[in-house]
């Protein structure tokens, strides 16, 4: 291969959040015109990297080099405008109600005696975009276009503003197969203009298909960059997950019985599919999958806080309805939310009004609430699961996040409830913390609560489940026991193999 | 947060303080207003905005606003008086009439609010638009006369040395907070102020207590209309014209947080009293009625700003 011009170059890369070290020494160089997929497993350390590169965040450590210049604290304005470092993110920053040439040039109109010069906006942007290989009617507003096209329209956007880096952060997510081709030819497009993509996807396949180098991340360390041509699938997967599982994981008591809840080929409008599983009384059942596979939305359906298209869903045998929370919790499914500060507690609340709070209706006589046997259920809840909290009247914003998630666990267990579903119960929480949780969670599963347990972590999934179950968009790819159960297997499912 | 916990009981003095240089300013500036006379006599004027800021907390609480109650106080006036006089109904009949037409407005109000989706601003600025022109029609924009004189004790009546408006006040006061701090409802109400959505992953039907919070406080517009009709003992229908504005300030001024979730009714009592008396003292100053629209609209935007800087502050 002949010698490639370098255009930008990270050098020592370091992030730091409190308590997790984001970003440890990232070295890596970006070649001119190339493009170089990024690949890891979900706080692998992908997003944050980007973020650094486009200026989003300042890195606490290490230099960058744009076209040979060091460049630092700058904007995501200044790596825009000033250095052609552009992204192209999930969400896009467009104006639906503007037309595709207005927003091209949004800040930066063509003018003709103080007023827009409509015509030649027009024409430029229909000739930047035939550059682009997609003949649209620049007259069109945005918010008329397929999400595709939107992308288009986006990606036209950074290259108007000559960008000699284009960032994708999961191009493809929202893209049908047919538009995903589109997608390719532009990249393939872009290349050939000289302008290097940087392609982040969880689709192995598309990084085979598309891309010159690859580099993995993994726990916030650049693990390999190579050229994609020299390696495998198999390769790829092994090296993202390739770790020590170093969690110890308590020992595993009671016994799984009859079946509890069944979901019967259940779908929703946005995103689930003909999805159909069993859980089991004194069952840990774990979901794996990548972000946005569906998991937390399958929850929700369950809880009725989405609604179902179609689909049955069997508890204790009998079919049922549940087109709301209240419903769901009248049949004894509690829900710990991913979000626990935005979904999970009242955070100006107090511990104890946070525990009762689905349960207000047991202690209350003559409408009023027992203020006495409010505290006396919530001092035995902070007993049984070790909440750490000075009283029952503390503001639940007060507690260590461990803390709060126990208090929401503790309103489902006031409330009776046999199944609960636990979204990242451990996201954001520490060590110590989280073998606590994980503790609870097989007390609750040796007295015969069901368990559905989402997770994003491998040891976690892999430690605490019975049965695996793992999504990959809106489907279920495959079911695991906890014998043949590994990261690659996993990880496959995970991305659709 | 140490600072935290520090904050809350330091809102409380702030009002607290507020309201003792308030009086003693007036005190010295003029010589009737700290005479018993007087301070009956603000606590009478103050009653009916005290009565609907009760109503208007448990929205605000919810994040929402209520802009309609002016309107609601009006059209329960010529309602009210109306079904006594035209109609010929008696006292007792004739008032729960009229507070359940304020309770439909309120139910009207939340629906559109919580089940189509109207933001409150604007369901409600439409209400008390469609109301005031409603209660000018009724009455053909002429006042309604002949009220019966038994009437009269519910907004001129005293017992002991105590107007019966104040009474009702102070009721409606530990009503109020009983509801909102030990029965359930009260509680989702505290919670739908901060977080709507963990309180329906709660499994609680949010969008019921959203109704009812309008309704609380076009019920007690209501009551309010109804004390103001027999204060004057004539259906006035241009009454509780730029109310809302009294009780809205009266509210934000008694620490509740205009997005929702905090503040308590012992707060609002002192920003019901904090209002009552400025608009009092400027009476007595002999302040034209131009300068106290000034005065209140610049008062209203002090209490937002200091709540729009603690929140500001905490994040």
């Amino acid at each position: 291969m002949e010698k490639q011009e370098i255009l930008l170059s990270a050098q020592g890369i370091v992030k730091r959040y409190p308590g997790v070290v984001a970003l440890d020494h990232v070295d890596l160089d970006f070649y001119k015109g190339e493009i170089h997929a990024i690949c890891g497993e979900n706080g692998a350390g992908k997003s944050t990297f980007i973020k650094v590169l486009t200026g989003a965040i300042q890195p606490d450590a290490g230099r960058i080099e744009m076209e040979g210049i060091h460049r630092d604290n700058y904007t995501p304005h200044e790596a825009m405008f000033n250095y052609g470092i552009s992204a192209i993110y999930q969400e896009f920053y467009l104006i639906p109600a503007l037309t595709i040439a207005e927003n091209l040039f949004l800040g930066k109109e063509i003018m003709k005696n103080r007023l827009l010069d409509r015509k030649t906006m027009n024409s430029e942007a229909k000739a930047l975009l035939l550059s682009l290989g997609v003949d649209l009617d620049p007259n069109r507003p945005v918010g008329s276009l397929s999400v595709a096209y939107q992308q288009i329209v986006e990606i036209a956007k950074s290259t108007y503003q000559n960008a000699k880096l284009i960032i994708m952060d999961e191009p493809s997510a929202p893209l049908t197969i047919n538009e995903v081709d589109k997608l390719f030819n532009l990249v393939h497009t872009l290349k050939a203009k000289g302008i290097t993509v940087i392609y982040i996807s969880h689709r192995l396949t598309e990084i085979f298909e598309l891309s010159d180098r690859v580099t993995v991340f993994r726990d916030g360390k650049k693990i390999v960059t190579m050229p994609t041509s020299s390696t495998t699938k198999n390769e790829l997967i092994h090296i993202m997950v390739n770790r020590e599982l170093s969690d110890t994981f308590p020992t595993r008591k009671g016994e799984i019985a009859e079946p509890i809840l069944e979901v019967k080929n259940l779908s929703t409008a946005a995103l689930l599919q003909d999805i159909s599983f069993t859980l089991h009384k004194g069952e840990v059942l774990g979901f794996g999958g990548l972000v946005g596979a569906g998991r937390t939305e399958l929850a929700r359906a369950i809880y009725g806080a989405d609604p179902i298209t179609e689909g049955t869903i069997l508890i204790k045998g009998k079919e049922m309805r549940i087109r709301h929370p209240k419903e769901a919790v009248a049949q004894r499914i509690g829900l710990i939310p991913e979000d626990r500060k935005q979904h999970g507690i009242l955070s100006r609340l107090s511990v104890g009004e946070n525990i009762a709070y689905s349960s207000f209706s047991k202690i209350s006589r003559f409408c009023l609430i027992q203020m006495s046997l409010m505290n006396q259920s919530a001092l035995k809840m902070v007993k049984m699961l070790r909440i750490i909290t000075p009283n029952t009247h503390k503001r639940v914003q007060e507690l260590s996040g461990g803390n709060q998630q126990k208090v929401v666990l503790a309103r489902w267990l006031v409330s009776d409830c046999e199944i609960i579903l636990f979204d990242e119960p451990t996201r954001g929480i520490d060590v110590g913390a989280k073998q606590e949780i994980y503790e609870l969670i097989f007390e609750l599963a040796a007295q015969g609560k069901a368990i559905i347990l989402i997770s994003s972590e491998m040891n976690e999934l892999l430690g605490m489940s019975d049965r695996i179950l793992v999504m990959h968009e809106g489907v279920i790819t495959g079911e695991l026991s906890r014998a043949e159960a590994t990261q690659d297997k996993v990880l496959r499912l995970a991305s659709g193999e | 947060m140490k600072i935290k916990t520090l904050e809350i009981p330091i809102k409380k003095f702030a009002i607290l303080g507020v309201l003792c240089i308030l009086i003693a300013f007036f005190s010295i500036v003029t010589e009737s207003f700290l005479t018993t006379g007087n301070v009956l006599n603000i606590a009478r004027q103050v009653s009916m905005l005290g009565i609907s800021a009760v109503g208007m907390t448990c929205v605000i609480l919810t994040s929402g606003i209520d802009i309609s109650v002016g309107s609601v106080m009006g059209i329960t006036n010529i309602v009210g008086a109306l079904l006594m006089t035209k109609y010929g109904m008696p006292i007792l009949p004739a008032a729960l009439m009229t507070l359940v037409v304020a309770a439909a407005v309120g139910l009207v109000n939340g629906v559109f609010v919580s089940y189509i989706g109207v933001p409150a601003l604007i369901t409600t600025l439409a209400m008390m638009t469609l109301l005031r022109g409603l209660t000018y029609v009724l009455c053909d924009g002429l006042p309604v006369w002949g009220l019966p004189d038994s009437f009269r004790f519910l907004g001129q009546g005293y017992v002991g040395i105590i107007p019966v408006p104040v009474i009702i006040m102070f009721i409606i006061f530990i009503i109020g907070w009983v509801f909102l701090n030990r029965t359930k409802i009260g509680r989702y109400i505290y919670g739908l102020g901060g977080n709507r959505e963990a309180v329906r992953l709660a499994g609680i039907r949010t969008k019921r207590v959203e109704t009812g919070v309008f309704v609380i406080s076009s019920f007690l517009s209501g009551l309010a209309g109804l004390i103001m009709l027999s204060r004057i003992n004539t259906g006035q229908p241009k009454i509780g014209t730029a109310f809302e504005m009294d009780v809205i300030t009266a509210v934000v001024l008694g620490g509740v947080s205009v997005a929702g979730g905090a503040g308590s009714l012992i707060g609002v009592l002192l920003g019901v009293f904090i209002t009552g008396i400025l608009s009092n003292g400027m009476i007595l100053l002999d302040i034209s009625e131009y300068y106290q629209q000034i005065i209140k609209g610049l008062v209203l935007l002090l209490a937002v700003t200091f709540d729009s800087l603690a929140k500001r502050k905490k994040s």
